[in-house]
């Protein structure tokens, strides 16, 4: 899932002090489950801006909304009728849903309220951790299952740097060396030849390096 | 010969070798440069010219490298990964190699939050390992990266790597060592060595594995000037490994000068200790801060003067 935090409010504050009437959007999807952008933040956010904005005297209507995902036309669609009386959207969905209602509402515009952080998920409650960084090509087959990519700080792929110590990472002590955790890994499961061969060189294209990317569906092509 | 180094000339003559490390300043001032490279001039094979080191900002080690030269002192190129695609590497490799660099160091190098622009952006566009096999393909099999013919005038770089014996998992550095020696490791300086039996330990399976007679190891050695400068290593320097021990003596010394010259005693007695460990060529020296004890320390072990070859 894609985990996402809310900003400081008084940098939402400061995006929306010349708005008089604004909608605030959630999403029902990945943010909900991280907490940072459901319909109970979106009602907790309301309420701490009208609060803020009736101490500065400056009150603010807003209109709470959660489409079920922001980031489909079909859910966002909808909205276009309340869009017509208010000065901007601040959303809090991830900055996919952002740019959904950006190109869907064109007339409106829309602020973001959160920082989307990464994809991941809870590995405690209410502790996400990042798992992927969308590369585009995979390794995850000879590295049994941990990514190096978005879990090493230097995106090894010849194993561990020098500074892999106590199975911690060198750049921060409360991170596991993902080094560490693969090569852990591929001892148990008898696959330590896998680190032997030596990795090419990434191709980058796969990655954000090339370029906005863009997946076709062939077969599902209408 | 793979290069014209100096250092491969020594190392392959089977004679116990010597590098030592220079670092460039956090100015413009070439003079500095000349200054520390005295102390190297004859008594060293070759001077590591450290490529912003702990990710702070210092004079290209390029460049230092140049400057190196025109004072009469081979230098050894670092090269870390964080901060250069696999453009600007080649390009910096032909022009080091133009410049009249023979060595090239290769490392992923300090990450960027440990030094003085933590908010850079890291680049890793290639690791170590690939640095490497692509310093060599460019000078054994004359091609770029990309697999484009380098038509004429290859780089020509004796082909140095690191090695950390004290880094985890332990049981996977040699395999590790092993890897960068297939990619193209002619030489391995390793991480400072202060646990003496820990690295004799390692160096057991890198000699049970042949790897000494595929690569030549020099052991890496900090001559310390005092117990402080032991604990931060200890404490805040990640995968080195500084024995209780050590830090007790230097300490049971009071007197500040006498702390230095019991620094220089313990660097003396680990020359003399790796000197006897199977499949170790020869030392490098790394005395952050204090590059003037390296000729005194040389004279100290008996390595001067250096051979010819
Ligand atoms: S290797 Fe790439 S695609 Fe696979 S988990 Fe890592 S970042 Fe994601
Ligand atoms: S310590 Fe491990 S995770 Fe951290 S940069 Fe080094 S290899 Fe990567």
């Amino acid at each position: 899932m894609i985990v996402a935090d809310r900003k400081p409010l008084d940098e939402i504050l400061n995006s929306i002090k010349d708005c008089d009437r604004i909608m605030l959007a959630g999403c029902g999807g990945c943010v909900t489950i991280c907490f940072s952008g459901g319909a109970k933040a979106v009602q907790l956010l309301a309420s701490q801006i009208k609060i803020a904005r009736k101490k500065q005297d400056r009150p603010i209507e807003i209109i709470e909304v959660t489409p079920e995902r922001q980031c489909e036309y079909e859910f966002i669609d909808a909205l276009a009728e309340d869009l017509k009386s208010v000065d901007a959207v601040l959303s809090i969905a991830c900055g996919v849903g952002v740019q959904a209602m950006t190109e869907r509402h064109p007339d409106t515009v829309t602020l973001p309220g959160l920082n989307t952080k990464f994809m991941g998920y809870p590995v405690e409650h209410a502790l996400w951790d990042e798992r992927c960084a969308g590369c585009g090509d995979c390794v995850l087959e000879w590295t049994g299952g941990i990514c190096p990519i978005a879990r090493c700080a230097k995106k090894l792929l010849n194993g561990p740097c020098g500074g892999s110590a106590d199975g911690v990472c060198e750049v921060d002590k409360e991170l596991p060396c993902a080094w560490q955790l693969i090569y852990d890994r591929l001892k148990k499961i008898g696959k330590l030849d896998n680190l032997k061969k030596i990795r090419e060189p990434k191709d980058w294209r796969t990655s954000t390096n090339a370029g906005q990317r863009k997946i076709k569906f062939e077969e599902a092509m209408l | 010969m793979k290069s014209d180094s100096r250092l491969e000339k020594v190392l392959t003559a089977g004679r116990f070798a010597v590098t030592a490390e220079l670092g460039p300043p956090q100015n413009a001032n070439a003079e500095a440069v000349r200054k520390k490279a005295q102390h190297c001039i004859g008594n060293v094979e070759a001077a590591n010219i450290t490529d912003n080191q702990t990710a702070i900002v210092r004079m290209s080690s390029i460049a230092a490298a140049a400057i190196a030269i025109s004072c009469g002192v081979e230098p050894v190129v670092q090269m870390v990964c964080r901060d250069r695609n696999r453009i600007a590497m080649q390009s910096d490799i032909l022009g080091a190699a133009a410049l009249g660099v023979k060595n090239i160091l290769c490392l992923s190098g300090d990450h960027q939050t440990f030094g003085n622009h933590p908010q850079a952006a890291n680049v890793y566009d290639i690791d170590s390992m690939q640095l490497i096999a692509m310093v060599k393909a460019m000078r054994d099999d004359k091609i770029f990266l990309s697999g484009d013919p380098i038509k004429e005038h290859e780089p020509r770089l004796f082909i140095g790597a690191v090695e950390n014996p004290f880094a985890d998992p332990f049981e996977y550095r040699v395999m590790r060592l092993a890897k960068k020696v297939e990619a193209g490791a002619d030489f391995i300086q390793t991480q400072c060595v202060f646990d003496i039996e820990k690295f004799a330990k390692w160096m057991e399976t890198v000699v049970a594995e042949g790897l000494h007679e595929r690569t030549y190891i020099m052991a890496g050695l900090t001559p310390v000037r005092s117990h402080r400068a032991l604990q931060y290593m200890k404490t805040q320097v990640a995968g080195m490994s500084i024995p209780d021990e050590l830090i007790k003596r230097m300490e049971a010394v009071e007197d500040k000068e006498q702390q230095k010259e019991e620094g220089v005693k313990i660097c003396l007695e680990m020359i003399d200790h790796v000197r006897n460990i199977k499949g170790v060529s020869g030392i490098h020296l790394m005395p952050i801060g204090w590059e003037s004890i390296t000729p005194v320390i040389l004279k100290r072990a008996d390595l001067l003067p250096r051979p010819e070859v």
